[in-house]
């Protein structure tokens, strides 16, 4: 099963690597891995995607609570939760595809925010999935490269991932 | 107060009360050494090897349960420190190991003797700092300490770079009070409601077993364990890393568990319907084959450590929190519920218990002249009255220390078990040596593990640290040759040891005793000869059967209840 898990970490020279760390020691698998400042200039939050089993995924939110910097972890699978990824895609635009290219944005409300005369550049947000289905919907047209931020992931209601008191 | 980093890093020792450091030094630390040298309060022993000093800082923190401090330079100071870090690490000893570091200006230039001590240790601590401002080292050292000591105990690294510590940088100093921290909080008390379920379980089990490990040691719980055990007249089982938190002596007790557990134990286990473990870790030296463990038990398991709970066995009832909390509360409640309810299943399992003992699995057989390997652990065990500390090194000598001296008190036993290092055993006797030194302390080794860190003996002279090593000696790398012999048809590749020195001689170089012993009817009075110096260290070369094996065995891949017994 996919997991989206965020993490608040204390903003510590070196943080990241402790994480990225402990899954490269353990074998984990790490799909994407978002780190970002939050409000909070003292806090870091990671969002991280990974794959595993039941038992996996219970070892790896022992695991990062285990770190000592680790102040608060959440599987987003425990509760509902809105995902959403930043996509920057470079698609071929030639006099043949060009309409097709930029109807396909459209249909998918993607952003064109940057033109050449042989290309366009579409910013695209969404779940991971819908991201997939717009690669998958160009078809043949080349794509020149993607970019994709890793998913980020909330969970729906008023409750924001709360610190404890020291 | 006003004081200079390396003041303030001695001032911390001095509040957090550590009486010794075991360090070595380098450019790095040279502003600490200062410190040092100018003072009384805090010991510094000068080992031979940057290992030595983490391995004896080790062995103090086992044996006394305090953590032990370790001083050591950048670059290759830090990286020979790396093994005893990790050995202490894989066995949650407490360990606060400061590493100089080069000036917070070159680091990152590949500057003369720099590593990059945070990210070579970060997977073998349990937390580890870089503090890159002097007003920083009090609250460092704080949580250093705190972090090292509290929780599921384990190795704290910190790093100093060398303008840190600068004499002529003057700041003021207070050592905080207290710590706290919003991301660690430890969990001592176990949920109640989790521990009715378990006592629901433990009081109506008719076929118990109680599994208990290393957690037992370091939570300082022996007392509790043996109330438990004793107030509920259930079968015990101990891991390597749980000896002597239940007494060996003691009828309940059935031996240590594992690949080179008992047979009682081992087939305790596999046949039992009501698990409890205790401070143990399932680790795959005791489990087996997995898929082949306990396969009719509901498992209770006690651990501080709630990674430690499901990771390798999914178990029933999980109690997160420590030993000797859970226990506590624990022993009240069964006695509320009148102790266990099944007294008849239970004389029948203590029944098919015996069936098992019967099969007597540490008998050994003697052959004339040649000295027995368990013969000489067994004696040592007479002529020390089963009090000594014995520290071992690794291989079959460590099982057959084990297996052979019954550990009857909790901190006696230390060994590396989880990273299984050869070279701990000389080191970590000479600070069990250094905290006790009234104690008897014996070293069971071999003549390779020994050679490992034999450069220790130099510091046991420096100190007068009059250990006793036992080495049993077959001219093998023991262990290594028992699975050639089984399981790659007696090739032995690389596994005897040729060119040994004379051991006797070396000894004697290094400014002690040396004995080199050869029939087996000589054993018992060079032992008491040897135990009779009090204030020398003596070495005692045992030439013992090199053909000997540990049994019984659990092979690879098989079952507990799949042992080799002879
Ligand atoms: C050559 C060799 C052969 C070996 N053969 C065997 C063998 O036959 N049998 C055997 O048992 N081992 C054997 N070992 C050792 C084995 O590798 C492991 O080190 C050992 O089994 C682990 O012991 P443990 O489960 O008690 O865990 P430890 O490593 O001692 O871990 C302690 C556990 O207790 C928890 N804990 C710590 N403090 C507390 C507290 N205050 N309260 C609650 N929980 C706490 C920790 O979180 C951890 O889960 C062998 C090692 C070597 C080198
Ligand atoms: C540092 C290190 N290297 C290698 C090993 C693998 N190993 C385990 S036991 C053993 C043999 C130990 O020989 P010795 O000390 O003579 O003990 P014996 O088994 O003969 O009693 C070896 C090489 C180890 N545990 N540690
Ligand atoms: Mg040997």
């Amino acid at each position: 099963m996919r997991h989206i898990i965020s993490i608040l970490i204390e903003n510590e020279a070196g943080a990241l690597s402790r994480v990225a760390g402990l899954f490269s020691a353990r074998g984990y698998n790490i799909e994407s891995l978002c780190v970002a400042p939050t409000v909070d200039e003292t806090l870091s939050r990671m969002t991280l995607v990974t794959r595993g089993d039941e038992q996996i995924i219970e070892q790896i939110i022992k695991q990062l609570n285990k770190l000592i910097d680790v102040v608060k972890v959440q599987d987003m699978a425990d509760a509902p939760h809105i995902e959403r990824e930043l996509m920057l895609i470079k698609v071929q635009a030639l006099e043949g595809s060009r309409n097709e290219v930029y109807r396909l944005a459209e249909i998918f409300r993607g952003q064109i925010i940057d033109v050449s005369e042989s290309s366009y550049t579409i910013q695209m947000v969404g779940p991971g999935h819908k991201l997939d289905a717009f690669v998958t919907a160009l078809g043949a047209i080349p794509v020149v490269e993607i970019v994709r931020s890793g998913a980020l992931g909330v969970a729906r209601g008023p409750r924001g991932m709360t610190v404890p008191d020291a | 107060m006003e004081l200079s980093g390396g003041q303030i890093l001695v001032e911390c020792l001095k509040a957090e009360g550590v009486d010794a450091v075991f360090g070595y030094p380098g450019g790095a630390v040279l502003h600490i050494y200062d410190a040092l040298f100018q003072q009384e309060q805090v010991k510094h022993i000068l080992v031979r090897h940057e290992q030595g000093a983490v391995h004896m800082a080790d062995g103090y923190a086992r044996a006394t349960g305090k953590p032990g401090v370790v001083l050591v330079t950048s670059g290759p100071g830090a990286t020979n420190a790396i093994t005893g870090i990790a050995t202490a690490h894989m066995d949650s000893i407490p360990l606060v190991v400061i590493t100089g570091q080069v000036p917070t200006s070159l680091i990152g230039n590949d500057a003369f003797q720099e590593v990059d001590s945070v990210g070579i240790t970060r997977p073998c601590v349990k937390h580890n700092f870089l503090v890159k401002d002097v007003r920083d080292i009090a609250a460092t050292m704080k949580k250093a300490f705190y972090i090292a000591t509290t929780g599921r105990p384990g190795p704290v690294v910190v790093d100093i770079p060398k303008d840190v510590t600068d004499p002529r940088v003057i700041v003021p100093f207070e050592y905080p009070a207290s710590v706290s921290l919003r991301s660690y909080h430890p969990t001592v008390k176990g949920h109640s409601g989790q521990i009715r379920k378990a006592i629901d379980l433990i009081v109506n089990a008719e076929r118990p077993m109680i599994y208990s490990g290393g957690g037992v040691i370091i939570g300082r719980a022996a007392e509790q364990l043996t109330r438990f055990a004793r107030l509920l007249n259930y079968p015990i089982t101990n891991t390597l890393m749980g000896l002597g938190a239940y007494p060996a002596s003691d009828r309940q007790f059935l031996g240590m568990l594992g690949m080179h557990g008992t047979y009682e134990a081992n087939m305790g286990m596999h046949h039992c319907d009501v698990l409890i473990a205790i401070g143990a870790r399932f680790d795959d030296r005791v489990t087996g084959n997995l898929a082949k463990f306990c396969p009719t038990a509901k498992i209770v398991h006690i651990d501080i450590d709630p990674a430690s709970i499901s990771k390798n066995v999914v178990v029933d009832v999980p109690i997160v929190g420590s030993v000797k909390s859970v226990l506590e509360e624990m022993l009240p409640l069964i006695e509320d519920a009148g102790g266990a309810k099944q007294p008849e299943a239970l004389a029948a399992w203590w029944a098919q218990i015996a069936q098992w003992r019967d099969m007597r699995c540490l008998d050994f057989k003697t052959n004339g002249e040649v000295i027995k390997p368990q013969y000489v652990v067994q004696k040592v065990w007479e002529i020390t009255h089963g009090d000594a500390y014995v520290t071992s090194d690794v291989g079959q000598h460590q099982m057959w220390a084990a297996q052979y001296y019954g550990f009857d008190k909790p901190n006696r036993w230390i060994n590396s078990g989880g990273l299984g290092t050869m070279g701990f055993g000389l080191p970590a006797a000479l600070g069990v040596k250094f905290a006790y030194p009234e104690e008897e302390v014996v070293c069971v080794t071999g003549e390779g593990s020994i050679q490992m860190c034999i450069q220790e003996l130099s510091t046991a002279l420096q100190y007068h640290l009059p250990i006793k090593v036992v080495s049993l000696n077959n001219r093998y790398l023991g262990m290594v040759r028992q699975w050639q012999e089984f399981f790659y048809s007696g090739r032995y590749a690389m596994s005897y040891m040729e060119a040994l020195p004379d051991f006797v001689k070396l000894a004697e170089s290094y400014g002690h005793v040396g004995m080199r012993i050869e029939k087996a009817s000589d054993v018992e009075a060079a032992l008491r000869e040897a135990f009779a110096m009090r204030d020398r260290l003596v070495f005692m070369d045992f030439q013992t059967d090199p053909t000997e094996n540990v049994y019984p065995m659990v092979p690879a891949g098989a079952g507990l209840n799949e042992m080799i017994l002879v």
